[in-house]
């Protein structure tokens, strides 16, 4: 089959669907690939370096649409672009289906199949395939790269001969893709950075890219893993919260960049103006959202604007394009991933299974009908996160009522063993003669005195501990000591073997003991 | 020859003594002092009885005792510090067996003082303890006949069950389990009959009741510790001292001697309290250990995925560069390959280097409670870098290397993670947490236990094949 990438046509886009590299795999998969000329001059790569490829390179955008058999794009189809679409042919590319349902139709009325590139469900299968995320790297690593270009000072703390410099200190607020990956350019760049994010359990990706995460104490925490690793609106009560810590963070923050997205809505507006105003001049916002209203009361698209008060707000949504030739090579390499999977013998013959999970829910418009939006995948988007037990940090009142129960507990196990154990003492002194008991008061003193003393020994003199009692367990020497005078010679004899390897057991436990003892030393 | 009177102060003075001896053990710095309060205690208690009223043989005492006490000498001085747990358990077996003899003495002399008492002959000139057995009452002297069967019992199994051990821990006798058929049955047939010799020797049955109550009690001992596994040793070690103190306070009952009762007492609780601090590290019942009841698993193990990926001195070397907290988890290996001075010198160089190194030290790593660290102590690695498991269990986390060397069950995660696993339960140590692991291992093998570990199949882990000591002393000069 013929793949077939057009110069994109939207304003400002610089990407481009097709690399040589990708199309190079894709020719393994037994297709031939057609570019328009002049498609990746802006990302990079000129129509030389495509033929050398193997690539057909096509005069006109017309010529391409008439010929390609799955024509693949970056942004979404204009209506120029729809109108080109004939019975059959596939289009591949970004198409935002929820808030595009005019174009959705004018597609299905063409006979087309439309596979939505952000459409692709975050199942781990799919993550070769999923643009957003690999779009969205790209834009959180931007976003930094254009503070640190509109911000005055570095990013690194130093101090040097001509004077100290503080390090800026970055707030990201949405730690998805893009955050994440802004997080770990601040962080890298020597930035002192925080996070912030509605989803407590990603708590510990922030930590873990080396941002400090700004914890927030509400009781209803949403859970994002239901919501496929998306974020869901808040409530007011909680909004109001997370604004509050946004107000006390924003006059010591130097850069804002704000990544909150909610899917199909507007984005929420977070930064508002006061905070704006509270920030020190020179400040940085970059809002990432700017493209779906702006998390930040001043956005203002596309644009970079300076406040009264000398805040900087950068609004731009072409943050990929800006990198463009990076971004078409992920780009590509995500559409190639794609057709891997559209074309199972490698054979150069689209199938098309709408079995398929991801190409199922990558799929908006087939054979003539809509299919957005898709059935929930078989898989699920991504296990749930167990329930977090927060141990609940009981009240002054319940930890005295525990203690006092286990108080009460231990004194009652106390008392039944003294009671036990006095009941035995009686029984025995019933029968034992009044010597015995006297011996075995000793006996059950020193049981005890050798309890309590035990218990304090540490750890790590175990073993002298060992050597130390088997050296004492030698004292049976007393026993043959005062047997040896014995007039019997067999009991003589035993007695003085007795002694003999008592002493050994005496010499040896002390000596041994010592040596180890002398070893141990402070560093 | 002193007076009664003056032997029971000294002997006051040899208990207390004694007390704060142990007692003395509760840090390093102090410990120096407390054997010198256990030697004087013994001295002591020694020269006192010696010396006291109607002790006679010197001629066979003095020879015996220096005998003994040159053969002991010698012993410590040529004993190398990994073979530690043989010793210990070498010498429990000595108290055993002199129990055994003092307990027949003990019954020899008995009779013979009633025979003397009934023809009349006149008691003078007896050894100290027939002139105690000659003022006994007939109710004292049936008490005194259970003392004594207590005594050699106790005293037997000490004696058998010291000597497997030793063999065991010495590696002339294979670590695996050993079962007669019959198991536990035989056991407790031998148990019952021993109960039954005893009813009959206190009824009036002769000497060779105790004969062969003793041989019983030798076979029990014996079949007992041939039944535990060699990863049980430092439990059965300790059980075995604890044993060996309760034959001591048993002839002490029978000689009517406090001193030996109270210092028997104090041998036998503490052996008591270390095998339940023992038992409890490794989460094992006491009963079950005691039984060898190892390797009864509820169910089958989970199986692993992966492979063991393995890694040359150099690579390691590397790792150890970058890091900058590194933890060594030594085990029985590094005892068996004298690692710990290489280990010494490796941790010398990485301190030196500035790195935060650290010892996670688990309570049953090797054979003997507290065996790693003196391993360590003698390879002079200053104990205050040296931490047990609840110090360090937490600070993994946040670890760029961890080395292990030589242990296996104590880092096994199927403890925690595989309901199913024979240790499940028992507290290990959490090496997989950080952030990359090291392995000193000599083969693909199973520990002591014959557990699989998933550990060595964790992506973070890298085996290094060969021996302990070899693989260290390479690394050391690849470490700048």
């Amino acid at each position: 089959m013929k793949i077939g990438a057009p110069k994109e046509i939207a304003k400002g886009e610089a990407r481009v669907a097709l690399t040589p590299e990708s199309a190079q795999q894709i020719q393994k998969l037994g297709h031939e690939c057609l570019i328009e000329s002049g498609a990746g001059v802006a990302a990079g790569f000129d129509d030389a370096v495509y033929s050398e490829a193997g690539v057909e390179v096509v005069e006109s955008a017309d010529a391409l649409w008439q010929t390609a058999d799955v024509v693949i794009k970056v942004r979404e189809p204009d209506e120029e672009e729809a109108e080109r679409l004939h019975e059959g042919q596939t289009l591949i590319s970004f198409f935002w289906p929820a808030q595009n349902e005019e174009m959705l139709e004018r597609c299905k009325a063409k006979g087309a199949t439309v596979v939505a590139m952000d459409m692709v469900p975050r199942i781990s299968r799919a993550q070769k395939m999923d643009a957003l995320s690999s779009t969205a790297n790209i834009a959180g690593y931007r976003a930094v790269i254009e503070a640190g270009n509109q911000f005055g000072r570095f990013f690194t703390g130093q101090v040097t001969a001509a004077g100290k410099v503080p390090p800026a200190k970055v707030l990201v607020i949405g730690a998805g893709v893009a955050g994440l990956a802004a997080i770990g350019t601040a962080t890298s760049l020597g930035a002192v950075v925080r996070a912030f994010d509605v989803r407590p359990e990603v708590a510990e990706q922030i930590e873990s890219m080396g941002a400090e995460f700004l914890f927030l104490d509400f009781e209803d925490s949403q859970d994002g893993s239901a919501s496929g690793g998306y974020a869901a609106p808040s409530s007011p009560e909680f909004r109001e919260k997370q604004l509050a810590l946004f107000r006390e963070q924003a006059p010591d923050i130097d850069i804002v960049i704000t990544t909150a997205l909610i899917p199909g809505k507007p984005a929420p507006k977070l930064w508002l103006e006061d905070m704006v105003a509270a920030m020190k001049p020179g400040s940085v916002i970059v809002d990432l959202a700017a493209e779906k209203g702006g998390n930040c009361d001043l956005t203002v698209a596309d644009e970079r604007i300076a406040t009264a008060n000398g805040v900087i707000v950068v609004g731009y949504t072409d943050f990929p394009s800006r990198m463009a030739t990076q971004a078409s090579l992920l780009y590509a390499t995500n559409i190639r991933h794609m057709l891997t999977d559209l074309t199972p013998q490698k054979d150069g013959v689209i199938v098309h299974d709408m079995e398929d999970d991801v190409i199922r829910g990558a799929t908006v418009t087939h054979a003539g009908e809509i299919t957005f939006p898709p059935p929930p995948p078989k898989v699920k988007a991504i296990g749930a996160s167990k329930p977090k037990e927060k141990p609940r940090e009981p009240t002054p009142e319940e930890k005295r009522a525990a203690e006092h129960a286990a108080f009460v507990a231990q004194t009652k196990r106390q008392v039944g063993l003294l009671a036990a154990g006095g009941v035995l003492m009686w029984l025995l002194g019933l029968v034992a003669p009044a010597s015995f008991m006297q011996h075995f008061i000793v006996f059950a003193l020193a049981c005890f005195v050798g309890f309590q003393v035990i218990w304090n020994v540490s750890h790590s003199l175990h073993t002298p501990l060992m050597a130390v009692t088997n050296a004492i367990s030698g004292i049976v020497i007393l026993g043959a000591i005062l047997q040896i005078g014995s007039g019997s010679w067999l009991v003589g004899l035993l007695a003085g073997i007795s002694v003999l390897i008592a002493s050994i057991n005496i010499v040896g436990g002390f000596l041994v003991t010592r040596r180890m003892l002398a070893m141990f030393q402070k560093s | 020859m002193l007076q009664h009177e003056f032997v029971s102060a000294a002997a006051i003075a040899a208990s207390v003594l004694f007390i704060l001896s142990l007692g003395g053990l509760s840090n390093q710095e102090k410990a120096k002092r407390a054997v010198w309060y256990g030697i004087v205690g013994m001295a002591v208690a020694v020269a006192f009885t010696a010396l006291g009223p109607n002790i006679g043989g010197f001629g066979w005492l003095i020879p015996m005792m220096l005998i003994g006490a040159a053969i002991g000498a010698w012993l410590a001085r040529k004993v190398e510090m990994t073979e530690m747990p043989q010793l210990v358990a070498a010498l429990h077996s000595f108290v055993g067996l002199a129990a055994v003899f003092i307990g027949w003495n003990a019954d020899m002399e008995r009779t013979r003082v009633l025979a003397m008492q009934q023809s009349g002959i006149a008691l003078d000139g007896l050894s100290a303890f027939a002139t105690t057995l000659a003022s006994k009452t007939p109710a004292e002297l049936t008490f005194l006949q259970v003392e004594v069967v207590l005594g050699v019992f106790i005293g037997a199994v000490t004696f058998t069950g010291s000597v497997v051990a030793f063999g065991k821990l010495a590696g002339k006798i294979g670590g695996k389990p050993h079962k007669l058929p019959g198991g536990h049955a035989l056991n407790a047939g031998a148990a019952a009959l021993s109960l039954l010799l005893a009813i009959l020797y206190l009824n009036g049955a002769g000497f060779w009741t105790l004969l062969i109550l003793a041989a019983l009690a030798f076979f029990i001992g014996w079949h007992l510790i041939m039944g535990i596994g060699g990863a049980d040793m430092p439990v059965v070690v300790s059980m075995l001292n604890s044993y060996s103190g309760w034959a001591a306070a048993a002839i002490g009952f029978t000689l009517s001697n406090d001193l030996l009762i109270v210092t028997g007492a104090l041998v036998g609780s503490s052996g008591a309290i270390l095998s339940y601090i023992m038992c409890k590290a490794m989460n094992r019942n006491f009963v079950s250990v005691i039984l060898g009841g190892f390797g009864a698993t509820q169910g089958p193990a989970a199986e692993i995925e992966g492979e063991q990926v393995s890694i040359d001195t150099n690579g390691v070397a590397g790792a150890l560069n970058d890091a900058d907290s590194v933890i060594i988890v030594p085990g029985y290996g590094m005892a068996v390959a004298q690692a710990q001075n290489a280990v010494s010198d490796l941790v010398r160089k990485l301190r030196a280097a500035g790195k935060n190194v650290r010892f996670g030290i688990h309570p049953v790593a090797g054979r003997l409670p507290g065996h790693m660290n003196v391993l360590l102590a003698e390879a002079r690695v200053p104990y205050d870098i040296v931490l047990e498991m609840d110090e360090i269990n937490d600070d993994f986390a946040d670890t760029d290397v961890v080395i292990v060397i030589g242990s296996n069950d104590i880092v096994n995660p199927a403890a925690q993670e595989d309901p199913a696993s024979p240790i499940a339960g028992m507290p290990v140590l959490k090496v997989w947490e950080a952030k990359q692991v090291f392995v000193c291992k000599r083969g693909q093998g199973t520990g002591y236990s014959g557990i699989e570990n998933p550990l060595f199949f964790k992506e973070n882990t890298r085996m290094l094949y060969g021996d302990a000591r070899a693989s260290i002393d390479a690394l050391v000069p690849l470490i700048d």
